[in-house]
């Protein structure tokens, strides 16, 4: 088989002193989702961060579309095709939600009426609020608000770091059905999730990491049935 | 009793002063909140960045009447406004070329940063005073008067006469006229919005795309436009002494921080609110409240709550309850 898409391989680094990835290695196939599970503290989000750039790499490198990309900053990665949405802080919540996406797609010096629209009809709340200041809105309406910023740039490929938290169950669930609707354009997606389970049923691939480190690799569905798997992450 | 007379008073030495010192305050305040909400910390240079622009452009206004160069009924300072604009803002980006971003580069927090302006305040004090000097320079030309008190007494008949001098029109249409084109520039242009989004949350907007450099020098040029033009219209409509704008920072701290720091629409009714409360408070009501009593209660003394020189002290009493009890100010800018 060829290289996946995006892969970040033999991942190794921390944000100075200590590492916290070893030998880390996620990876995502072109419109597949990916989704990284484990403990607390095993460096879920610090592996997504270092595939995105946010942090230094002792050894191992990132690699998009078979490109090495390892020493690109964000922002150049952004250019490259690779759309980001953090778990915090991640819309203008003083301006309105059309001028956040407005800024999504600030790189872009062409029209991006369409791309807009797109994401409209993704989310058609997002249509109905879109003059109202993001900050306004209830927790899962942001969420849309920050992953509609993130599609406005046409990412290649799309990371998630945990947008479900704090999210009521009815919400996540549309937020995943939203998540599938986006991979069948053709976007890949990673994404980091506290909710292991409905996360691995929606994934074509899971990681489980533990402290830093590859624990299990396999299709979502391969990892629900596995009872080591069930018995250590899933409660049961 | 007479209210007609009572109301002419009270516009003539309350209403039209402040206003037009409202105005000039809102557009220094602008320039503080702007820094504030995009670079992050309080400049304290600012009012000295008045200064300065203000005397580049009082030398070419003298240069221009020398010339014999005017601007008819207008003051020949609005002329050479552009000029003293541009030269303050290469200025400005120099300075943050040279030491500011030294500090951006390490990150510095953002009280390093505001002794650094501190520092950058006493230069630029020194320098104006070393061109201009220190004393009274006055530069203002043109139509000294809208309407004169005289001119009002016998169009209307009234015992009271209303002045308005011609560089206070001058300032209140000049700064709406440039806190209109901010507020367009701001939220309808992609670099105004630009800078909203990195004011408003920094990693978000590296992470879009937007780049910082750009973002901090447009934030320059326009603080420094602000500085200018607020400087110019104070000095019309007093004079121009260096030592005065100096003193000029702490209404307009207190006007930026009244309204929300970081929030424009704040800075602008900080200014008034500081404004209006400084010449109310100072200002003796004698005349005014003998026009609305009886005869008999006519007051003996002046009814002046404060004099004169205390009226900082009234800009420092309303930045204290302020700061005690609404603390993001008015318009829920940033805590401080």
């Amino acid at each position: 088989m060829a290289d996946p898409y995006l892969i970040g391989e033999a991942m190794t680094g921390g944000y100075g002193g200590a590492d916290i990835l070893h030998s880390c290695t996620i990876a995502v196939e072109k419109g597949q989702i990916a989704v990284i599970v484990g403990p607390n503290g095993a460096g879920k989000s610090t592996a997504m961060k270092a595939v995105f750039g946010m942090l230094k790499l002792r050894a191992g490198h990132v690699k998009l579309d078979g490109e090495d990309i390892t020493a690109l900053s964000p922002q150049a990665r952004v250019a490259k095709g690779m759309g980001f949405v953090p778990q915090t802080h991640n819309i203008f919540t003083s301006m309105t939600v059309e001028e956040n996406l407005e800024m999504g797609a600030f790189i872009r010096r062409d029209d991006f009426a369409d791309t807009m629209a797109q994401v409209y009809d993704l989310f058609p709340i997002l249509k109905q609020k879109r003059l109202q200041p993001a900050g306004e809105l209830s927790g899962g309406q942001r969420q849309q608000v920050a992953v509609g910023r993130a599609l406005m740039t046409q990412p290649k490929v799309l990371m998630l770091d945990e947008p479900t938290a704090g999210v009521s169950p009815i919400v996540m669930d549309e937020l995943f059905d939203r998540i599938i609707e986006v991979a069948r354009t053709g976007i890949s997606i990673l994404m980091v999730e506290q909710n292991a389970r409905q996360a691995l049923e929606i994934a074509d691939k899971g990681y489980v990491l533990v402290q830093g480190a590859n624990r299990f690799t396999d299709t979502g569905k391969a990892l629900l049935a596995d009872p080591e798997v069930r018995r250590s992450f899933l409660g049961g | 009793m007479d209210i007609l007379n009572a109301l002419v008073a009270f516009a003539n030495f309350v209403f039209v002063p402040a206003l037009a010192y409202g105005a000039q305050l809102a557009l220094g305040a602008l320039g503080v909140t702007l820094i504030y909400g995009i670079l992050r910390f309080s400049n304290f240079a600012h009012g000295d960045t008045m200064a300065f622009g203000t005397m580049v452009t009082i030398l070419f206004t003298w240069w221009f009447q020398s010339l014999g160069i005017s601007f008819g009924v207008l003051p020949t300072a609005l002329l050479a406004l552009p000029i003293g604009i541009a030269v303050t803002a290469a200025f400005a980006l120099g300075t943050d070329r040279v030491i500011y971003r030294f500090y951006r580069k390490q990150k510095a927090a953002p009280v390093i940063l505001v002794m650094v302006s501190l520092g950058v305040m006493f230069v630029m004090n020194g320098i104006v005073r070393l061109i201009i000097g220190v004393e009274d320079q006055n530069f203002a030309d043109g139509g000294r008067f809208l309407i004169s008190a005289g001119d009002f007494k016998t169009m209307t008949g009234l015992a009271e006469g209303l002045a308005i001098k011609g560089s206070q029109a001058v300032t209140v249409v000049t700064a709406f006229v440039v806190m209109g084109l901010l507020f367009w520039f701001l939220q309808k242009t992609r670099t105004g919005k630009s800078m909203r989004a990195f004011s408003d949350n920094e990693d978000l907007a590296l992470l879009s795309g937007i780049n910082p450099d750009r973002v901090v020098q447009v934030t320059w040029i326009i603080a420094a436009a602000l500085a200018t033009i607020a400087g110019v219209l104070y000095g019309l409509d007093k004079s121009f002494k260096p030592f005065v704008y100096f003193q000029l920072l702490l209404p307009i701290f207190a006007a930026a921080i009244v309204g929300g720091l970081g929030s424009p629409i704040g800075a602008i009714a900080g200014g008034f609110v500081i404004a209006f409360s400084e010449v109310m408070v100072t200002y003796a009501w004698k005349k005014v409240v003998t026009y609305i009593v009886p005869e008999s209660m006519a007051p003996d003394g002046l009814v002046q709550l404060m004099s004169t020189d205390y009226k900082f002290a009234v800009s420092f009493a309303i930045l204290i309850l302020v700061l005690i009890f609404m603390p993001t100010g008015l318009f829920k800018g940033k805590s401080v």
